[in-house]
């Protein structure tokens, strides 16, 4: 029971405090796997591609995936509403006042600051997660620490070569070439899902 | 003529259908509610729609799901707009449950683990993509470059929740730009 409780919570704080739809939400998915301990670094980010790659919308997809992980089917659906339920209740209250909301120099003001700040975060977590795929690098958060501790793991190189080939090459597709980089991601995520399969069946990783 | 009023159900099933088609994002789903929206059911004008997309975009949470919000807010009151979202997140729920399930039981196969290890270089790219689409569009001076960079690097070495840096930033814009008018 207590963990339907901690999901409720977790993620009506997710979807109060993250503003600009689904992948505002990753810092602070990021931040309760951290913790709590319901999944790793990895196992987000394969969470975050089966949601690009499926019907509905990605922030949705993701509180529903990373529910279904902490408490199976119960858990999928707590996170969920959750998540939706502070959206809801604000929209109830700016839909009241559309116009005065539309027009206030507070909300302007603060969103402002708000949307510079987002992007920080997002990219804060696109850092890490950066870091532990192409890098051999880490992160530790320890419990009552308030600075985050980084090391390379033993026995490795620092990069991930093959890894960092195919990021190159993606990253040239996504937005370099006319024909590709309207094309959506679930393209190129399947096309990743095969080259890991080719390299592992030629012995590369 | 009084207008019929539109059922709750009409609303969960429309809403449910749109869940289905919207593939990514909350900008994924702009061209589908214009169809079936404003198009098939006139639920809610082209302008409205804007407007619930500009508002949805900076109020917290999904864009997709403010949206959804508002318009059944419109049509039946807040009953409407709990049921549409409700409707809306109702595929997702089905369908993520179904792979997660799958996935965990298919997920000691090496050439699964393979796969995701390419899939997660994907996603690295992805979000790097997303990273600079939104600075294009909330970096526009000095300031917000400074916030952006001061949340940058405390989100990458300070271990606190990212709400205060949600909170935190709001109440700087706020102050920022009421300095800005004093000091014309």
């Amino acid at each position: 029971m207590r963990i339907y409780v901690r999901l409720f919570w977790e993620f009506f704080k997710t979807g109060l405090f993250s503003v600009g739809g689904g992948m505002a939400t990753l810092p602070f998915l990021k931040s309760i796997g951290e913790n709590t301990g319901w999944y790793t670094y990895t196992e987000l980010m394969n969470m975050l591609a089966v949601s690009e790659s499926t019907p509905g919308p990605i922030g949705i997809n993701m509180a529903t995936y990373v529910g279904f992980t902490a408490g199976g089917v119960p858990g999928a659906v707590i996170a969920t509403l959750g998540e939706v339920t502070p959206s809801i209740i604000v929209i109830l209250i700016v839909a009241a006042m559309l116009k005065k909301f539309r027009d206030s120099k507070l909300v302007n003001n603060a969103f402002y600051g708000l949307r510079p700040a987002s992007a920080g975060l997002i990219g804060a977590a696109c850092v890490t997660v950066v870091l532990e795929v192409l890098t051999h690098v880490s992160a530790r958060t320890q419990e009552g620490s308030l600075l985050n501790t980084f090391f390379l793991e033993k026995n490795s190189g620092l990069l991930n070569w093959p890894g960092l080939f195919l990021a190159a090459v993606l990253l040239v597709f996504t937005n370099w070439v006319k024909p590709t980089k309207k094309l959506h991601p679930i393209v190129f995520i399947g096309f990743s899902a095969i080259v890991g399969v080719a390299a592992g069946a030629a012995g590369i990783i | 003529m009084k207008e019929k009023e539109t059922s709750l159900s009409l609303l969960f099933w429309t809403f449910a259908k749109m869940g289905i088609m919207t593939f990514g994002g909350g900008y994924a789903m702009l061209p589908i509610l214009q169809r079936e929206v404003v198009e098939n059911r006139h639920w809610a004008t082209e302008e409205e729609i804007m407007d619930y997309y500009a508002i949805g975009q900076c109020t917290p949470g999904i864009i997709a799901v403010n949206t959804a919000t508002f318009i059944g807010q419109k049509k039946r009151g807040s009953i409407g707009g709990i049921v549409s979202t409700l409707g809306l997140v109702f595929p997702s729920l089905v369908i993520i449950s179904v792979l997660a399930g799958l996935i965990t039981n298919f997920s000691h196969l090496v050439w699964v683990q393979n796969a995701f290890t390419g899939i997660q270089v994907c996603v690295c790219v992805l979000i790097v993509n997303a990273v600079t689409k939104l600075l294009k569009k909330s970096v526009v001076d000095k300031q917000t470059a400074l916030i952006f960079v001061v949340v940058l690097v405390g989100g990458i070495f300070v271990n606190i929740s990212p709400a205060w840096f949600v909170i935190i930033a709001a109440a700087v814009g706020i102050i920022l730009k009421n300095l800005e008018v004093k000091g014309r």
